[in-house]
Formats: C-alpha cells, structure tokens, sequence
C-alpha cells in the first residue's frame, strides 16, 4: 500500500513539473524512479525509451506503465498511470471552464493570432527532429515524401482520408520491403 | 452519442499516435474536424496552451477537449480513452512479447510508419503555416502581418540555437508570439 501511494505521488509530481510533454518528460522520470527511488535501473530506463518510442499513445503513459507494472503489478500501473495524467487532467478541465470567456478579451485574442504562428513552426521543428532521427535509407525516405505530398493534398482539398489509412499503408509497404529483402538476401548469401 | 464519440475518437488517436505528442495532433485534428467539435483555429490556440501547461501534450488536450464537449465526465472519458492503448500495450509487452520490439521485421515496419507520421507532421505544420499567412475574404491573399511574425518568430526560434546549444524553448516562443500578436494586431 506504501508503495502504491508513492508510485502516485511521485508520478504527480512528474506530471506536475515537466512542461513540454513528450521527451521533455524523459530526464524527471529518470531522475524519480533511477536516481532517487532506485525503482529501475538505468538500462531499464533505456529500455523504456526505446518501448516508449515503439509504443503509440503518450510517452509519459508508457513510462509510468512500466514502472508502475515492474514495482508492483498491475495496481502499480494503474497507480502510476493515473498519477501522472492527474495534474494535466485538473489544469486543463479547469481552464477549459473560462477559455473561451478568456478569449473574448482583445488583447487575448491578438496574442492568440501570434500564438498560432508559433505553433505552426513547433510542429514543422517536431517533425523536422524527427526526420533526423529517420534511418537514412531508400524505404522511409520515399514513405515520408509520398504521406508528405499526400497528407498536403488531402488538407488542401479538404479529402475524407484518414490519417489511419496511410499509416497502415506505410506499415504493409515496409513489411512487404523487408521480407522481399530478406528473401533476396538470404539468396545472394549462398 | 457525444460520450461514445469521444470515446471512439480518443481509443483511435491513442492507437495510432506513434512518436510522441506531435505525432498525435493530425490524429487529434482529423477526429475533431469529422466531428466538427472545433475550428482549426481554436484548435492550434489549444495546442499552445497544452504545451504551456505541464504534463503530456496528448492528455491535456483531450482533456481539454472532452471537457468541452461534454463537461467533466467528457474530460474523463477522453482522457481515459487516449491513455488506455498505451497502458494496455505496455502492460502486454512486459508480460508478453518483449522480444517483438528487437524484432527487425517489427522495426522496419516501426521504421515505416514513423517515417509517413513524419511526412504527415511536417504537412500539417505547413498547410497550419499556409492558411495563418492566407486570407480568405474569399478570395485568397497574403496576410502581411502574419507573413511578417512568421518570418521573425521563425529567426528567432531556430537562430536562438546557433547562440545557445537548446535554443530557446516552446514555451518562450509561445510567450514571444504572443507578446508579437498583441503589438501586431492591437490590444484593443
């Protein structure tokens, strides 16, 4: 029971003070769970990151996931998963009762329109971080161009295509690329 | 149903939502416009509070979202259902299969996918830059003061890590647009 309540606690904390979300909530999470609380080791940290990366959904969910799942089964997860959403959940349940009041102020809605902008160019930087991160080779690079120019089209001409769809798209075409390859290779092997 | 939209829309954004917060706002975006529960505009205004406020970008802002469709039990079953297939699939690979994420066919396909999501960020982001800098009045034409914080917020943004190693962060960038807006556009 200790221990339920201290995986909560902490995971609350760590969802109270990473701004940024994502990898930004990386080093806190190590520093809680492998520095101080010695809950998981740091190749275990690794390890999370590489199933977090691999894993859909929200990457401090998977963190808290695991280590929640490692000290104590599934009550654990379950403690360190809500933890963590807990103080997004009330900040944002509580500004969602005034923002649109909020934004009826003038100087509000001003900032609002620069705000926008800057948004734009954070989700042209994520997805240019994660283009380096991209293995460089034929396979994704082509993926990347033809969802880039199809994603484009389907938001110019406001197209009912589903994200889903090409997403799915590109997993049977990287599927059917390395099975070929591994039929090919396996011949020029021998 | 309003309860069972979200709660369909959240489970798929949450499923498909591979690398990270960004990775998930063209899912979030497509679930919202079929639904209609938001303009782009309000959307990419809440963006910016989701990534000014702490905590996971995705589980802010389906909160958010929830909340406003549909009060406090929305808020729950949004966020309830973006969360469930990352605790579900963590859950399942530490008991089952952890040999599955070295499998080199699973990373290739990973690989795949990451790569269409990245090309799918990137055109969201430059279609969000499109519209901010058009006009529709309806004809289509450049807004000149948008054109303008474009081109002085990028500088700033990315220049900034030519001085420093990190360059400035979101959130001083969020601040800077929005200091930038007030002067472009008026306070009153």
């Amino acid at each position: 029971m200790r221990l339920l309540a201290e995986l909560f606690l902490s995971f609350i904390r760590i969802g109270l003070f990473t701004f940024g979300g994502g990898y930004a909530m990386i080093p806190l999470i190590e520093r809680v769970c492998v520095d101080k609380k010695k809950w998981i080791s740091h190749e275990e940290m690794m390890n999370i990151t590489v199933i977090a990366e691999s894993t859909p959904g929200p990457i401090a969910v998977n963190c808290a996931t695991y280590v929640g799942l490692k000290k104590k089964g599934l009550p654990g997860a379950a403690a360190a998963t809500v933890g963590v959403v807990f103080p997004s959940f009330c900040i944002l349940l509580l500004i969602s009762f005034f923002f649109d009041r909020f934004l009826e102020i003038a100087w509000v809605a001003s900032a609002f329109r620069g705000i926008k902008i800057a948004v734009g160019i954070l989700i042209v930087d994520a997805a240019v971080r994660m283009l380096k991160k991209l293995p460089k080779k034929a396979a994704p690079i082509c993926i990347l161009l033809c969802s880039f120019g199809a994603m484009l089209l389907i938001d110019l001409f406001s197209l009912h295509v589903s994200t889903i769809v090409l997403l799915l798209a590109a997993a049977g075409v990287s599927l059917i690329v390395c099975l070929v390859k591994r039929q090919t290779g396996k011949g020029t092997q021998r | 149903m309003i309860f069972l939209e979200l709660l369909t829309g959240f489970l798929r954004i949450g499923l498909f939502s591979f690398g990270g917060a960004y990775a998930a706002i063209p899912l979030i975006r497509e679930v919202v416009q079929s639904y209609g529960w938001m303009t782009d505009e309000k959307l990419s205004y809440m963006i910016a509070v989701s990534e000014s406020t702490p905590g996971s970008i995705i589980v802010n802002m389906a909160t958010y979202i929830g909340s406003a469709q549909a009060g406090v039990p929305g808020a729950a079953i949004a966020t309830a259902a973006v969360i469930l297939p990352a605790f579900l699939i963590v859950v399942l690979i530490t008991a089952l299969v952890k040999k599955v994420i070295q499998n080199e066919v699973f990373q290739s396909v990973l690989d795949g996918m990451k790569a269409c999501m990245t090309g799918v960020i990137l055109a969201t982001g430059a279609y969000m830059i499109l519209t901010n800098c058009t006009v529709r009045t309806p004809a289509v034409s450049a807004d000149a003061a948008a054109v303008v914080l474009t081109a002085v917020l990028a500088a700033i943004y990315f220049g900034s890590r030519k001085v420093r190693r990190n360059g400035i962060s979101p959130i001083v960038l969020i601040c800077l647009a929005g200091i930038a807006g007030v002067a472009a556009y008026g306070w009153k």
